[in-house]
C-alpha cells in the first residue's frame, strides 16, 4: 500500500457514510428534527406571546394576524405554547435519553468487563427491570414521590434502561473478546481505561442509534404522562399537556389545540424512529 | 538480570478447564492437562496440535489473561502469580508480549497505528511526546513499514500490514519473551514467508524468546530448532524439530504429520490406493 493512499482523512469519509446510511428519508428527518430544535430554541424571536398567559376574552379566537394559530381555552397563543411547549418536550425527552443511555453504557461496560457472575448479576437486574411496563414504573414513581416532570423524567429513565443495556451488554462483549482489548488488557491498564479507551468508542454507533430511538418513545411516555396531569403540570406548555387540555375544548367544537400538539408529537417521533431506524439499520418499532 | 544459558520460560503441572454448555449439558473441557515445559533464553520452542489442542490457552495463561487451574509459571526467574493483580500484569508485560491469534480484531479500528504503540509505550516506559514520535517510527521500520503507517487506521491496512503493526505494538514494551499465537496462520503463502523471515530477524537483533504457535508443520521447520506436540491439552512428545517431525514417536505426531498436505502430496482414496491411479 502507498503512502497517497493512507492520506485519506477518516473524517471526511465518515461524514460520507452518515448521509449514506441516513438516506433522503433520514436527512429529511434530520431537517425536521433540526428545523423543532431551531424553533424551540428561537422561541421568543418567533413569537412575543407570553405562552402562560392570555385573556378570557380572547379564548377560542380563530388564527388571525394577532394570533397566528388563534388562541386557546383561556385566551394564550397557540402557536407561543407549541413553540415553549417543544422546549418542554424536547427537553425532558433529551434527558431521559441522556439517562437512560449513560446507564446503559455504564452497565453494560461492567458486565462485559467483569462478565460472568457479575454479568450474571446485572442480567438479573435488568430483567426484574423490563418486568415493570415503562408507564407503570413512572407512575409508581410519581406516587411514591411527587407529580412533576423530573419525578417522571428519572422514573422512565430508569424504565428504558434495560431496553438498551441489552443491546450495549452483547456489543460490548463481543468487543471484550477481541484481541485488541485483551492486548489492552495485556499491558496492565485499568478495566476503566481499557473499556472508556478501547471499548467505549467502538460500541459509540449502537450507543446512539439506542438514544435516536428511545427519544422518540420518551417523547410519547411523557406526553401520555403530562396527559393523565402526572408529568408536566400547568399552565407550562407542553404538548402531551396540551392535548389533554384540548380535550374539552374538542368537544365543544374547537379541535385546534389537541390537533396541533398531537400533530407535533407525531412529526417528532416518525422523525426520530426513522433516524434511529436508518442509524441501526433495522426496522422501526424495533426497540434500541 | 540477564540469566543466559537459563530457562526463561518455566511452566510445570499446569491445569486449565472450562466449563462449556449449561444445565444438564454442562460439561467440563480439559484445555490444560498437566502441561510442562521449559524455554531455554533465546531460543524459539514451536507448539503445535490440531483445533482445540489448547494452544491458545496455554499462550492466555503464560501471558496472564487466564488463570490456570493449577500449575507453576516462572518467567525470566520469577515465579508469577495465578491471579495477577493489574500492577503484576504491567510488569509481566515487560516480560512477555503476545501476539493474537485474530489479525483483523487485534488492533482498535477506531484508532490509529501511532496510538496503539504509544499506548504500550507510556504504559511500560513513559515514553511520550516527541521522544514516542521517534520509538513509533523506529519500531515501524523494525517491522518493515514506513513512518507514513503511523497514521494509518487499521481497516487501510493488509492482514499482513496489520500483523506487523501487532508485532511492532509487542516489541514497544521491549519483553524477552514474545508468544506468537498463529501469528501467521491467517496470511497468504508470501506473506506469510516475509513475516517469518521478518520475526526471524528480530529475534537474532533483540536476543528474543519466542514461543510459536501453529498448526502448520511446514512453519515449524522454518522457524524453531525445538517443538512440543500438545494433543487435547497434554504434550504428547516433544524434542529437536527435525527429530520429532522426520522420526516421530507418537501416533498423533505421525497422523498430524501424514495429514498435513505438502508438495507432493496427493489425495488418497481409504482403500490406501492413490486417487490418480484410480482415476485414469
Ligand atoms: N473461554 C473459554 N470457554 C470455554 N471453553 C474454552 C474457552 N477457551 C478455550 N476453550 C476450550 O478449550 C479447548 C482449547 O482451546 P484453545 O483455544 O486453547 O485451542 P487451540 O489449540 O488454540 O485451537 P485453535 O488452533 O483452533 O486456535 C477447546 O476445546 C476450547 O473449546
Ligand atoms: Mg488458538
Amino acid at each position: 500500500m502507498s503512502a497517497e493512499t493512507l492520506a485519506r482523512p477518516a473524517a471526511r469519509r465518515r461524514g460520507g457514510d452518515l448521509a449514506e446510511r441516513l438516506g433522503p428519508l433520514g436527512i429529511a428527518a434530520a431537517v425536521v428534527i433540526a428545523l423543532i430544535t431551531l424553533a424551540a430554541l428561537c422561541a421568543p424571536l418567533i413569537t412575543s406571546h407570553d405562552p402562560a398567559v392570555g385573556s378570557v376574552i380572547e379564548r377560542y379566537q380563530s388564527p388571525g394576524a394577532e394570533h397566528l394559530l388563534g388562541t386557546d381555552q383561556s385566551g394564550r397563543d397557540l402557536l407561543a405554547r407549541l413553540l415553549y411547549g417543544a422546549r418542554t418536550s424536547l427537553l425532558g425527552a433529551a434527558v431521559v435519553v441522556l439517562l437512560a443511555g449513560g446507564g446503559a453504557t455504564l452497565l453494560a461496560l461492567v458486565a462485559a468487563w467483569f462478565g460472568r457472575h457479575v454479568d450474571a448479576f446485572l442480567g438479573r437486574v435488568l430483567d426484574l427491570l423490563f418486568a415493570f411496563p415503562n408507564l407503570l414504573l413512572a407512575i409508581l414513581a410519581v406516587a411514591v414521590f411527587r407529580t412533576g416532570l423530573a419525578q417522571v423524567t428519572i422514573a422512565l429513565a430508569i424504565a428504558y434502561v434495560p431496553y438498551s443495556a441489552r443491546v450495549l451488554r452483547s456489543v460490548a462483549l463481543r468487543e471484550r473478546r477481541l484481541a485488541y482489548v485483551q492486548a489492552a488488557e495485556l499491558q496492565g491498564l485499568s478495566g476503566a481505561v481499557v473499556s472508556l479507551r478501547h471499548i467505549l468508542p467502538n460500541i459509540a454507533p449502537q450507543i446512539l442509534t439506542g438514544a435516536a430511538i428511545n427519544f422518540g418513545y420518551a417523547m410519547i411516555d411523557l406526553a401520555a404522562l403530562s396527559f393523565l396531569g402526572l408529568g408536566v403540570q400547568p399552565p407550562t406548555a407542553d404538548w402531551g399537556l396540551m392535548v389533554s387540555q384540548g380535550k374539552d375544548s374538542l368537544l365543544q367544537g374547537h379541535p385546534q389545540q389537541s390537533m396541533y400538539a398531537g400533530v407535533c408529537i407525531v412529526v417528532a417521533v416518525a422523525a426520530f424512529s426513522v433516524i434511529g431506524e436508518r442509524l441501526g439499520g433495522r426496522k422501526a418499532g424495533g426497540r434500541a | 538480570m540477564s540469566t543466559t544459558g537459563g530457562n526463561v520460560i518455566e511452566i510445570s503441572g499446569l491445569r486449565k478447564e472450562f466449563a462449556v454448555g449449561r444445565g444438564r449439558r454442562r460439561r467440563t473441557v480439559r484445555a490444560l492437562d498437566d502441561v510442562s515445559l521449559s524455554v531455554a533464553d533465546g531460543s524459539c520452542l514451536a507448539v503445535v496440535g490440531e483445533s482445540g489442542s489448547g494452544k491458545t490457552t496455554l499462550a492466555r495463561v503464560l501471558v496472564g489473561l487466564e488463570r490456570a487451574d493449577a500449575g507453576d509459571v516462572v518467567l525470566a526467574g520469577r515465579p508469577v502469580a495465578q491471579r495477577p493483580r493489574r500492577a503484576e500484569r504491567r510488569s509481566r508485560a515487560r516480560d512477555i508480549q503476545m501476539v493474537f491469534q485474530d489479525p483483523n480484531g487485534s488492533l482498535n479500528r477506531r484508532r490509529t497505528v501511532e496510538a496503539a504503540i504509544r499506548e504500550v509505550l507510556a504504559a511500560h516506559h513513559r515514553v511520550t511526546g516527541a521522544d514516542a514520535r521517534r520509538r513509533v517510527d523506529e519500531l515501524l521500520d523494525q517491522v518493515g513499514l514506513r513512518p507514513a503507517h503511523a497514521r494509518a487506521l487499521p481497516g487501510e491496512l493488509s492482514g499482513g500490514q496489520q500483523q506487523r503493526v501487532a508485532i511492532a505494538r509487542a516489541l514497544a514494551a521491549e519483553p524477552r519473551v514474545l508468544v506468537l499465537d498463529e501469528a501467521v496462520a491467517a496470511l497468504d503463502v508470501s506473506v506469510q514467508a516475509q513475516v517469518l523471515n521478518l520475526l526471524a530477524e528480530i529475534r537474532r537483533a533483540r536476543r528474543l524468546t519466542y514461543l510459536f504457535i501453529t498448526h502448520d508443520l511446514s512453519v515449524v521447520r522454518q522457524v524453531s530448532e525445538e517443538v512440543v506436540v500438545m494433543r487435547q491439552g497434554r504434550i504428547v512428545e516433544r524434542g529437536s524439530t527435525s527429530e520429532v517431525l522426520d522420526h516421530p514417536r507418537h501416533p498423533y505426531t505421525v497422523l498430524l504429520r501424514d495429514s498435513a498436505p505438502r508438495p507432493g502430496w496427493r489425495p488418497r482414496l481409504s482403500n490406501g490406493s492413490d486417487l490418480a491411479e484410480v482415476e485414469t
